[in-house]
């Protein structure tokens, strides 16, 4: 059994005062996709950000492929192999929409997604490609957004609300499209308010309660019960 | 004739304000940052070409070949020195250190130069003109400023639009976080920004010594210029701050035809009538 | 057991004390001080009441204006105004350049306010060449070269050297403590209370009620109006006006940035302490001419990278010091 991808050892992470993540440890394997539900607030937009180093965490390790990313600026996590898909897709307005992926594949690592894998995987972006990015609709600038992410061959696909302000057939429609994303050996870990949804895509899941995990395991093998007291902490 | 010839003079001064301005609106594009001692940093450069000429005795054009590479050198450590180390949602500090850096440059180059002014000379190039209709005749320097400015401004768009540089001076200002999350380095970005900004500046400050005597204290006014060109422009728009460098020229202009005292101020005047019915500018972009 | 709600701290009281000793003994130094010192003393007024000003500007209000010279020239220009060309006792005139200052504040917000962050800030100093550009141009006023008083309308703000003397000192006095005390009263008003909360959230502080334009308008005017008083003691104290002097950015612009920013922006107890700092480096740099600016100005920007909120502001925070305490604090009644 090889070493699992990602390891979190005792996470610790505070915005000033308030503190978001109480050492956290779990781990997660090359190949998985994990759920990671909770309520507002309890942590998963900070774990993301902790991951990909976006937030500095107080104490605690991040260990991807065996290295301590914990104290790396975002630039250089990127070129490590991880890569955010933001809440709220967050496009660069100044840009079109090609302008955004290729700017997503700037840190030029190697793999299967390029610009011409990309617009088959997403038809809709090569017909809108110079338009400007802000300028789709709310599931095409999701696209872009997911697009831009895997312009740079990550090995750790984060995926940040997905289902944000999204029309729920849009939402299907992309959750369709998943399995071809994280089908090629990415490993993914997706925050989503809808936990159906979620543990539906998801091989773990891992359920934050207030900075704690309250629950986590295979979608598959906790009752439903089970999991809404994990996630209102009951 | 002579306000014809005063409104011809004034549009080609218009492409040395525009060089002024617009390296200031490049700054203030990619990170909102406005240097107070831009305008002294125009002068230091031409203080800079100055010192190489006296040395190599090379015309002042040619100067440049030297001048614009230790200005963009200059930038950049400026950039990655000081205001890299200040930029941030408070607009004070990064205002106040500029602020500091104009006594800093005004003083030095006071007691390292004296107060006396001094000019480049190009040569018989810096007064021979043609005539296009009688009583009216064009220089040929104000002629190569305007069209360097045009040139200036082309190139900076064509960056900012259709090289990765651009993409990148964009992609930063629009939202620094998720650049970082695209492998960017924020405080390499703002540098070569700067870089490029004082480059432009160099141009600007070689001209500027071409046409007219310069001493330590130029270079508020000149800031003052850039600035009023950019507002009358229109923030977010080089083609617009070229149009403001026009008008403010003619405005100078025609007024010192009513009286040599009113120049500047006609100028400023003009400034403050486009504030006062049009405060955006004329043709604005984005939001100040 | 209810608990007390103080505004003042010790370290305040005591401050307070020291004030009212050290107000009575500058008072009465035109009998043991020469007129020297009377000057000296009349000059740090002016860059005291100058800094507190500013401060508040910018430190509070988040107005950051490189053009207040505008102010101080222009109420300047008035008092010698009415006193050549009116006849006015040159006394009289002060309050009145405080009140004219205040008025042309009005339009000229109105049209620096158009302008956002640094714009605002070269903005001001637009306004302030378009005085001394146009002031310039007033040969009635003497142009360029300026003017100079009369010893007849000298005379009318007292008879003898002595009295006059002491009489500009005095207003000096006024002013300086005057503009502290008047700063200090309106950080601890309710205005004061809607600009801290502007200062700490601009958004939610629009959403709680607070006009935060009207409130910036009013201070802004209201300290254009002290500053118009500050240039109108300078024109007493110099008897001689230029353009130039008067509408320096240097004199009255820099130099206070520098008084503020190396003192502590954004507190009460900053601009004096930046004030006695100036005044301590002019003693011992002044001599070095343009040097002493360069030093200056690598002094703010050294401030400004390691510890931006100067040198008061880095006591205060070290320790827990307020001698102008404008908030609240808790005193429990029950010791357990």
């Amino acid at each position: 059994m090889s070493e699992p991808l990602l390891t979190i050892e005792h996470l610790e992470a505070a915005y000033g005062d308030a503190r978001a993540l109480h050492g956290l440890d779990f781990s997660l394997n090359a190949g998985e996709t994990l759920a990671l539900i909770g309520a507002n607030g309890a942590g998963k937009s900070t774990l993301l950000k902790s991951i990909c180093g976006l937030v500095s965490n107080k104490s605690g390790r991040i260990l991807f492929k065996g290295k301590d990313i914990a104290g790396l600026p975002a630039n250089e996590i990127v070129k490590q192999g991880i890569a955010l898909v933001p809440e709220g897709r967050r496009l660069f307005p100044s840009l079109s929409v090609e302008e955004n992926l290729i700017l997503g594949g700037k840190v030029k690592r190697s793999g299967h997604w390029s610009l011409d894998t990309i617009y088959s995987l997403f038809p809709i972006l090569k017909e809108k490609r110079h338009a400007p990015s802000t300028s789709l609709s709310g599931g095409q600038q999701q696209m872009v957004a997911i697009g831009r992410a895997l312009m740079s061959n990550p090995d750790l696909l984060l995926l940040d609300e997905l289902s944000l302000g999204l029309a729920p057939i849009i939402i299907k429609d992309i959750y369709e499209l998943l399995p071809k994303i994280t089908g090629n050996g990415v490993t993914a870990i997706l925050v989503e308010q809808d936990v159906t949804r979620a543990l539906h895509s998801a091989s773990h899941f891992i359920c934050l309660q207030e900075g704690h995990i309250s629950l986590s395991g295979d979608p598959k093998l906790h009752t439903r019960d089970a999991i809404t007291r994990a996630y209102f902490g009951t | 004739m002579d306000w014809v010839n005063a409104i011809i003079q004034g549009i080609l001064i218009g492409g040395l304000y525009a060089l002024f301005a617009a390296g200031l609106s490049l700054i203030f594009g990619v990170m909102r940052l406005v240097n107070i001692a831009h305008g002294d940093l125009i002068v230091a450069t031409a203080y800079l070409a100055w010192v190489i000429i006296k040395a190599t005795g090379v015309h002042p054009l040619v100067s440049l070949i030297f001048v614009l590479p230790i200005a963009a050198f200059i930038g950049y450590w400026l950039q990655i020195g000081i205001f890299n180390r200040v930029l941030g949602k408070d607009i004070l500090p990064p205002l106040l250190v500029s602020f500091g850096l104009s006594v800093i440059i005004q003083n030095g180059l006071l007691a390292t130069f004296t107060v006396d002014s001094h000019k480049l000379n190009a040569g018989v190039f810096e007064t021979s003109s043609f005539e296009i209709l009688p009583g009216i005749s064009i220089g040929y320097f104000p002629l190569l400023m305007f069209f360097t400015a045009i040139a200036v401004i082309i190139a900076l768009q064509y960056m900012f639009y259709h090289t990765s540089l651009g993409r990148a001076f964009r992609a930063t200002s629009d939202d620094t976080e998720v650049a970082l999350l695209m492998g960017l380095d924020n405080r390499k970005v703002y540098a070569w920004a700067m870089a490029i900004c004082l480059a432009v500046v160099a141009l600007a400050g070689v001209f500027l010594a071409i046409r007219s005597n310069f001493d330590p204290f130029m270079g508020p006014g000149r800031l003052i210029f850039g600035f009023e060109a950019v507002i009358i422009g229109g923030l977010g728009n080089l083609w617009g701050t070229l149009i403001g460098g026009v008008i403010l020229g003619v405005a100078q202009g025609l007024g010192a035809e009513l009286d040599p005292g009113w120049q500047v101020l006609a100028g400023h005047l003009a400034f403050l009538l486009v504030l006062a019915i049009r405060p955006r500018g004329l043709f604005p972009r984005i939001a100040g | 057991m209810s608990d007390i709600i103080s505004r003042s701290t010790l370290a305040s009281k005591l401050a307070g004390l020291v004030a009212l000793v050290a107000i009575a003994v500058l008072i009465a130094a035109p009998w043991w001080g020469s007129v020297a010192t009377e000057r000296l003393i009349g000059e740090f007024m002016v860059y005291l009441a100058l800094a507190s000003l500013w401060n508040l500007l910018a430190g509070y209000t988040g107005l950051v204006s490189v053009g207040q010279q505008s102010f101080v020239g222009f109420g300047a220009y008035i008092v010698f105004s009415l006193a050549l060309l009116a006849g006015w006792n040159p006394l009289y005139a002060v309050p009145m350049a405080g009140i004219a200052t205040a008025l042309i504040a009005i339009p000229v917000a109105k049209l620096v306010f158009r302008l956002q962050g640094a714009y605002f800030a070269i903005g001001t100093w637009v306004v302030a060449e378009v005085f001394r550009l146009g002031f310039a141009q007033m040969s009635i006023l003497g142009g360029g070269s300026g003017k100079s008083m009369p010893a007849n309308v000298v005379k009318q703000i007292a008879e003898t050297k002595f009295w006059r003397e002491a009489t500009i000192y005095w207003l000096a006095i006024a002013i300086g403590i005057g503009a502290l005390a008047m700063v200090y009263a309106l950080l601890r008003s309710r205005i004061g209370l809607a600009l801290t909360a502007i200062r700490d959230n601009e958004t939610a502080s629009v959403s709680l009620g607070i006009r935060i334009e009207r409130v910036k308008y009013l201070v802004y005017v209201f300290v254009a109006g002290m500053t118009g008083l500050v240039g109108a003691l300078f024109a007493l104290q110099k008897i001689r006006i230029t353009p130039d002097a008067a509408f320096s950015v240097n004199d009255w612009t820099a130099f206070v940035i520098f008084i503020v920013v190396i003192g502590g922006i954004g507190t009460i107890e900053g601009p004096i302490f930046g004030t006695i700092i100036y005044f301590l480096l002019r003693e011992f740099l002044a001599d070095l001419g343009s040097i002493y600016l360069l030093i200056l100005g690598a002094l703010a920007i050294g401030v400004m990278l390691t510890a931006p909120k100067g040198i008061w502001g880095f006591i205060q925070a070290r320790f827990n010091l307020s001698l102008f305490p404008t908030g609240f604090r808790v005193l429990s009644k029950d010791k357990s």
